[in-house]
């Protein structure tokens, strides 16, 4: 009896810690319309920072929490949100999402590159200090840790119902034009939110710090646990995330103390509040197709269909001369940039062209490479398999939140990652803990491919024809239908398409595509194991894929190179470990507004060469009647890149942005005016 | 039998309340006016009528049926369409691309197994005179251009029932007469069309009844001679006479006629 109290006790004390961190993510994302997935990692560097403070400066504790919560915190907060956040609310969900998993690798990065990994610590508050309730002990620790959560949901209430920038507050959760309507100041609204909702991840980061551990990812992580809360109150309803904080809390410390702490359920304890998120995401009420998207996305140029062919041909006769000249670790290392490319062009169909985020698009390749080790028939029905078991599990993630939204689904693959990572990855029936599976390689026609050139080459050939297959996918009906609910969500639902089905097809196609990547990635390694498919590593391939450009194929081809020179990168220079996500994340951050990244820039340049050289070298040929050009210099069928103009004047999507301006101060007059 | 039949219908917005019992009725072969000034609750009346919001009480019937919680989707299988005030055009396809995923959307699996007759797209296109933009992205064309796009996009799915919001803004004056008949033409051919305009020449020209909007509540309803002599609706536009913010130096015709000018909340 007295332990199922002390553990009620703990759990309150986490569960009050969660609910600091909920209503900062609930207050940022009410607020100004953007979901920060960096909410754990500003709490994450804050704890960092209020270490420097109380430890290495030994500046003493309670002035150093102070010096965090109200000077540092709030103005990384303003710094954010002016130079970063600030707009994101009305950009599609796809790209605020890239925006803040790029803080938060950058975050990660930036707290391992300035302090390096150490044995650190941050003690309790009143050292331990405490008293016993019968024979439950509690520590002040705890009890200030409660005793804030209670000021800060009071602090909260008072803010919003009280003042009158919480008004304009509750006023811009409803609606932003309203606001602005009204003479209210968004600005002024958004910097608070931030400054507030960065001071209370701060908060919760340190309060936890003590018990979890000062560790990057641990810390991180924890907002997983802030989304849950966050989402019983649907992003909006405080009252509600402190309710699903309190109950997380308490289950995960229940679960601590009554599930089995080995065996295969071990895991279950870890994944508690991933089980709570998806609980509470597919409880979600329909939401509703919203009106007034952000248009004019450009897309990258659809190439005509002999040039892909040209282009893939090329790149796999490259392919083939590198690997003749490759050391077997070399050849190794190409093959998982091939693997990486076609993980990436999952993520074209995906983001580039269906405009949904997965931030765990590896744990579907992983699914793959298991479907293929535990299949054990290398061949080419083996790998359609493994590719189409990968595909039902995409399938699967997708369906219970088929009512739902981008970020919704997005939400929805993480907490799958995590499950995978913690509960079946691990598993004895899979890859065990810390263990590996032995995978065999492809055989064609039974032939097996021993040779890892071959293999590497064999690779590319896939990943060509999954770039040609994604290409011709586009160009068609399906395609264009894809790239119409990217654009208007509504218009293409009062058309008449049911959209549930499409993006439950349109997830299953995507991870069956990573499933094949991780299929064909077991057997070139020939062992895998949990590890080489962790969740956190398909966020820096989320943000590659971005800044490289995941509205092309070129792009998931230069993006495969990339990510797998990262950790080449991180191993030859330790040093700037830290420093490799630093500038992934922030370069997100930067690009993350231009889904078609560097690629693009290589498509311009490549333009300007054919305008300003060819015609140069035609000019000075022999006049031959009628000489066709070859079709790798030809333009695309949608050559235009970027918003062109037309004679008439500005085009619709400049006018917008105008009309909305308009339209505020026209209906203050028009209301002043009829009101009397 | 009125094909749709919008019923006591209110919406409500944190505190504010956006349309307040709203009821009208909306018949084939006739075309119908919604006006009103801005912020009156047209778009949301829209809205409501497609799917989009849910109605906080009050319903929507269509050819007899409550499709209060239909989805969208299903309100355009039945034959329902509509088009934007702010435009949702898909901008990066082509003009002719945004026909044809119509087109597509429309034939559904039956439209897998054959293609689509190009025949149909550009006859849609000519229809609302925009032929010439055909290659064009959607999002590089004009303002007007975009709405009668819009509009094709809409027609594709041969739609019993054709909601239009603003379809006249950006239009220069002759196009605007062209498509007056057009409105007139696809109200003959058995549609029943309802359109939110500010234009009022247009309104008052092609439509058989108009219902005027002012702050979600149904204020007038009748003819455009009707509601042309109607006082509430001159209030409702041009403010009370003795209003500060419209001193007594409003000129008296404007008041009695307010067919020949602009309404002043529109520009």
């Amino acid at each position: 009896m007295s332990s199922l109290l002390s553990f009620t006790v703990l759990g309150i004390f986490t569960g009050a810690a969660y609910a600091i961190a909920a209503s900062g993510l609930v207050l940022t994302y009410s607020t100004t319309r953007i979901f920060n997935v960096a909410h754990g990692a500003f709490g994450m560097v804050m704890a960092f920072v209020y270490w420097d403070f109380s430890q290495r400066q030994h500046i003493p504790a309670w002035i150093s929490l102070g010096l965090v919560l109200l000077v540092v915190a709030p103005l990384v907060g303003l710094f954010v949100q002016r130079f970063v956040t600030r707009g994101l609310g009305d950009a599609p969900v796809s790209v605020s999402l890239v925006v803040t998993v790029g803080l938060f690798v950058g975050l990660i990065g930036l707290a391992q590159q300035i302090w390096p990994p150490a044995a650190r610590s941050v003690p309790q508050f009143f050292n331990q200090a405490g008293f016993a309730i019968g024979s439950v002990f509690v520590t002040y620790h705890q009890l200030l840790t409660i005793f804030l959560s209670a000021m800060v949901a009071a602090g909260l209430f008072l803010l919003l119902n009280r003042t009158r920038v919480g008004t304009a507050m509750r006023a811009s959760v409803d609606n932003p034009e309203l606001l602005k309507l009204y003479g209210g100041q968004p600005g002024v609204v958004a910097a608070l939110a931030w400054a507030i909702g960065t001071s209370l991840a701060a908060l919760a980061g340190i309060l936890l710090t003590p018990v979890i551990g000062l560790d990057y990812y641990d810390l991180t992580l924890l907002v997983i646990n802030a989304y849950a809360a966050a989402m019983l109150g649907r992003l909006k309803s405080l009252p509600l995330t402190f309710a699903g904080a309190m109950t997380l809390g308490i289950l995960q410390s229940y679960a601590v103390a009554y599930l089995p702490s080995s065996g295969d359920l071990s895991g279950m304890r870890a994944v508690i509040p991933t089980l709570f998120l998806f609980a509470v995401i597919i409880l979600m009420p329909q939401a509703q197709l919203r009106v007034g998207q952000v248009k004019g996305i450009v897309s990258a140029p659809l190439p005509q269909v002999r040039r892909s062919l040209v282009v893939g041909a090329a790149v796999v006769v490259l392919v083939a001369l590198l690997t003749l000249s490759l050391s077997s670790s070399d050849v190794l290392l190409a093959g998982t940039a091939a693997t990486y490319a076609m993980v990436m062009l999952s993520l074209v169909l995906l983001t580039g062209y269906g405009g949904h985020v997965s931030l765990a698009q590896f744990t579907f390749a992983g699914v793959g490479a298991l479907a293929w080790a535990k299949l054990d028939s290398p061949n080419l029905l083996g790998l359609f398999l493994a590719a189409l078991i990968a595909g039902a599990v995409g399938a699967l993630v997708a369906l219970p939140v088929l009512r739902l939204t981008g970020l919704y689904l997005a939400l929805s693959t993480l907490a799958f990652g995590v499950l995978m990572d913690k509960l079946v990855f691990q598993a004895s029936f899979a890859f065990g803990f810390n263990g590996s599976m032995p995978a065999e390689r492809l055989s064609l026609l039974g032939i097996t491919v021993s040779d890892g050139g071959t293999y590497v080459l064999i690779m590319t050939i896939f990943f060509v024809a999954m770039a040609v297959g994604l290409l011709q996918l586009r160009r068609g009906r399906l395609g264009r239908i894809l790239i119409a609910m990217r654009d208007s969500p509504a218009a293409c639902g009062t058309l008449g398409l049911n959209m549930r089905w499409f993006r439950v097809a349109l997830f299953g196609l995507s991870a069956g595509m990573a499933g094949l990547a991780g299929a064909l990635f077991a057997g070139l390694r020939q062992t895998i194991s949990a590890t080489d498919f962790q969740l956190f590593a398909s966020l820096p391939l989320l943000l590659i894929a971005v800044v490289c450009g995941v509205t092309s194929v070129t792009g998931a081809g230069i993006g495969g190179v990339f990510l797998m020179m990262l950790p080449v990168l991180q191993s030859n220079y330790p040093r700037l470990a830290g420093l490799a996500f630093v500038v992934i994340g922030f370069g997100a951050v930067a690009l993350g507004r231009d889904p078609n990244g560097l690629a693009n820039l290589l498509f311009a340049l490549g333009r300007k060469l054919q305008d300003r050289l060819w015609p140069a070298v035609t000019d000075r040929m022999p006049a031959l009647p009628s000489l066709p050009l070859p079709g790798l210099l030809n333009r695309g069928e949608e050559g235009q890149i970027g918003k062109h103009r037309h004679d008439d004047g500005p085009t619709w999507t400049d006018r917008l942005m105008d009309e909305t301006q308009v339209v505020a101060t026209e209906e203050v007059a028009g209301h002043g005016a009829s009101r009397g | 039998m009125a094909l749709l039949e919008v019923d006591d219908v209110v919406v409500q917005f944190g505190g504010v309340t956006a349309v307040n019992e709203a009821r009208f009725a909306l018949d084939a072969g006739r075309v119908t006016g919604l006006i009103g000034p801005n912020g009156a609750g047209k778009t949301t009346c829209f809205n409501v009528i497609t799917g989009l919001q849910k109605p906080t009480s009050g319903h929507v019937r269509y050819e007899g049926k409550d499709i209060t919680s239909m989805q969208p989707h299903r309100r355009a299988k039945r034959g329902m369409a509509r088009t934007f005030q702010r435009l949702e055009a898909f901008g990066s396809l082509t003009v002719r691309d945004n026909v044809r995923v119509a087109l597509d959307i429309h034939y559904g699996l039956r439209g897998l197994l054959q293609r689509t007759p190009t025949s149909s797209v550009d006859s849609l296109l000519e229809r609302v005179g925009i032929a010439e933009y055909a290659a064009e992205r959607a999002d590089s064309i004009p303002t007007g251009t975009a709405r009668l796009l819009e509009l094709a996009r809409a027609l594709a799915g041969e739609p019993k029932l054709l909601l239009l919001d603003e379809p006249s803004s950006g239009l220069d004056e002759s196009e605007t007469d062209d498509f007056g008949d057009l409105l007139r033409e696809l109200a003959a051919e058995g549609r029943a069309v309802l359109m939110v305009e500010h234009d009022m020449d247009l309104v008052m020209t092609v439509c058989d009844e108009i219902h005027v909007l002012d702050f979600g509540h149904i204020i007038a309803s009748g003819t455009p001679a009707e509601i042309r002599a109607n006082r509430r609706v001159q209030e409702a536009y041009l403010g009370q006479a003795d209003e500060e913010d419209h001193p007594s130096a409003v000129d008296e015709t404007t008041v009695l006629d307010p067919v020949t000018t602009e309404i002043p909340a529109v520009r």
